[in-house]
């Protein structure tokens, strides 16, 4: 696990959020083995994986609806792992929403304020300042099954919200949305969460929408969490295959380390011949590695028209030919057929209206990288 | 074309088979026995008069309605014996409806609770007594609960008592025999509301600050309202009507409507009272029936 400290801006003393070497096991079978985090005030973390790696079961001993078998959970230096969820100054917002059906939506969002003891008058104004916050004035008196999904979700998301909890977790929170309500009320969660300064801790399957809203991102797998850093460190510098992949498109070479040269790799693939690459920060331990490299940063051009002025040590040049173009609007994937088999894909932007460099179907190209497009992988 | 004649023929008649149903054995017995409540007892065959011949004519069958009066529903509500039984059947189904929601109440609970492959194995528990015939139930009830029976043998070998204690032939008797016999018709649907019940209801409940006993009472009781209604109508209504029970296992001092009904129509073989009776008993069921009704309905409206 490879844990990066927390950048300067979070550094206080005492994280508001932190999780100590938690392990929950389902029987025999541990969901979640061996977890350390540290989340900040006013983050927007997400935890990100493929289902049953763990992160519900994470995110709901953060609730206190599981309480783990090893390890702490500190909020605000005090251990909660024990603490009744009814006692944590956290609130969830539940995946199917979990609204009191018999309630009305004033009352779904009045019951955790009622249950704190706050006087009538107080609840009605909060009452009032979360619907206008989520947009739901006119509809207080309405009963969740007269709303729509996307209303309901904005319920919970009030009802979460009303108590001011120190931090909010979200499971899902946007799974049941279709594809446009989604974009937006990403945007519209992340507005939230920068003008109430609060803590927010979404889990997600969606890597787009993690690399959307959050400002962190913990990708877990297998009951382990494999990286944290913010989005663009998980995007440009995965620490393993596996992130490589479960993040973004990416192409991998693997092969072996060849020459070592003061800060290049020369590394033989069987499918890409020697490649060089900039020798990562962590120095390679292994022999047999992977070369990852985005689709986008796989530039493509017109055999031989690269320009000289590219130095021909420090680049790869690949040969092929266009097996496939798909045009999506404002990117088009090309897949290209290497001399040795390999298929690798390139995304090139669209940023002309009228098609000048496109390629077609069976056009021999150079597919071309610098060494500091790559990453290099060990596992 | 062909399509709709051949689908809608068998659909409509499906729509259909249930009214027949119900006209044959529910609407034609309950006009024999409204006829014979607006009749006379006799010493005849049958028992009552006038006896309605349609072969006799329309004059004859015109005469034969003439004769028929409201004389023994004024005896049902003039003699206090009528009135006291439906009093007492009334009474007797509040009280074992009660006993019956709070003991099935948290049995449901706990079974909706268990994890899923135990579920049916409680649900069988629940049904397996069934499999036996009601009465003999009953019987091993008397068996339990007689002098020498294995309840007093236990209180004296606990030595809870001094000497053997009293429980047949009174209304404890009765109260533990209804409960014992109707605990799944509460249970079940109770169970069935529960199950259903989306256990994410109650984890926000507690998320949003409530106490254990405050989700209850908030989340899970109102919603599982539905349940109760179903179980408490089908205990309720045929306790009220019940006849086997409080005869077998309750004291003779004073008679559920179900015994009294038994008595005019055996023993005293007054067929008109006891039918006047039954509809008595039928009109005064209707009424927590409807009443459901009208709550259901209230509740598909809200939505």
């Amino acid at each position: 696990m490879q844990e990066k400290p927390a950048s300067p801006t979070q550094a206080a003393d005492i994280p508001l959020l932190r999780i100590e070497r938690v392990v929950k096991k389902f029987g025999t079978f541990p969901a979640v083995d061996g977890v350390s985090l540290d989340i900040g005030a006013g983050e927007f973390f997400a935890l990100l994986g493929p289902s049953g790696c763990g992160k519900t079961t994470l995110l709901r001993m953060l609730a206190g609806f599981e309480a783990p078998d090893e390890g702490r959970i500190l909020l605000g230096g005090k251990d909660i792992a024990h603490v009744l969820p009814h006692q944590r100054p956290l609130n969830m917002m539940f995946q199917n929403y979990a609204l009191f059906p018999h309630l009305s939506v004033r009352d779904n969002i009045a019951f955790g304020l009622r249950r704190a003891g706050m006087a009538r008058a107080d609840i009605d104004r909060r009452v009032n300042e979360m619907a206008a916050l989520v947009k739901l004035e006119g509809l207080e008196k309405r009963k969740p099954d007269q709303l729509s999904g996307g209303q309901r979700q904005r319920v919970a998301l009030a009802r979460s919200l009303a108590r001011r909890p120190q931090v909010l977790l979200l499971d899902e929170p946007l799974a049941a949305l279709d594809k446009k309500l989604r974009e937006s009320t990403q945007l519209e969660l992340m507005d939230l969460q920068r003008r109430l300064g609060m803590t927010f801790i979404i889990v997600t399957h969606d890597q787009g929408e993690a690399m959307t809203v959050a400002n962190r991102i913990g990708v877990m797998n297998a009951g382990r969490l494999d990286q944290v850093g913010p989005p663009r460190d998980l995007y440009e510098a995965p620490v393993s295959r596996w992130i490589a992949e479960f993040i973004g498109d990416v192409n991998l070479f693997d092969g072996q380390v060849e020459a070592r040269e003061q800060n290049r790799l020369k590394i033989a693939t069987g499918d890409a011949g020697s490649l060089i690459v900039r020798a990562p920060r962590r120095p390679i331990t292994r022999n047999v590695v992977s070369v990852a490299i985005r689709p986008e940063k796989l530039k493509l051009s017109r055999r031989g028209a690269m320009s000289d002025a590219v130095d021909t040590h420090v680049m790869n040049r690949l040969e092929g030919i266009v097996t496939d173009v798909s045009y999506l609007g404002g990117l088009t994937i090309y897949k290209v057929k290497l001399d040795s088999g390999a298929v690798v894909r390139s995304s090139v932007a669209n940023t002309a209206r009228l098609d000048m460099d496109g390629f077609g179907l069976s056009q021999r190209v150079a597919a071309w990288f610098t060494p500091d497009d790559c990453v290099v992988l060990e596992q | 074309m062909s399509s709709r004649s051949i689908f809608t023929r068998p659909a409509r008649f499906a729509a259909i088979a249930p009214y027949v149903w119900m006209a044959l054995f529910f609407i034609v017995p309950f006009a024999f026995a409204l006829k014979i409540s607006l009749s006379q007892t006799a010493i005849a065959q049958p028992p009552y008069t006038p006896v309605v011949d349609l072969s006799a004519g329309s004059t004859a069958f015109r005469e034969s309605l003439s004769a028929l009066s409201l004389d023994n529903f004024r005896l049902l509500v003039s003699d206090n014996l009528y009135v006291f039984s439906y009093l007492r059947s009334l009474m007797v189904a509040v009280i074992a409806t009660a006993v019956l929601l709070l003991t099935g109440y948290p049995i449901a609970y706990a079974m909706a609770r268990l994890p899923k492959q135990w579920q049916g194995i409680a649900m069988m528990l629940v049904i397996v007594p069934f499999w036996t015939s009601f009465l003999i139930r009953i019987y091993a009830w008397i068996n339990i609960l007689q002098h020498d029976g294995l309840l007093n043998r236990m209180l004296l070998a606990m030595r809870l008592v001094s000497q053997p204690v009293v429980w047949l032939s009174t209304d404890t008797a009765m109260y533990l025999g209804i409960v014992y016999s109707y605990l799944p018709f509460m249970i079940l649907p109770l169970y069935a509301t529960l199950a259903k019940l989306e256990p994410g209801l109650e984890e926000a409940a507690s998320d949003l600050g409530a106490s254990p006993r405050e989700v209850f009472w908030l989340v899970t009781f109102p919603l599982s309202l539905p349940g109760i209604g179903a179980g408490v109508l089908l205990c309720f209504i045929p306790i009220v009507g019940e006849f086997v029970i409080p005869d077998l296992l309750g004291g003779s001092n004073s008679l559920m409507i179900g015994q009294t009904l038994w008595l005019e129509f055996f023993t005293n073989k007054d067929w008109p009272v006891a039918s006047a009776s039954a509809i008595a008993l039928l009109l005064l069921l209707l009424a927590p029936l409807l009443l459901y009704d009208r709550l259901q309905r209230r509740q598909l409206e809200a939505r």
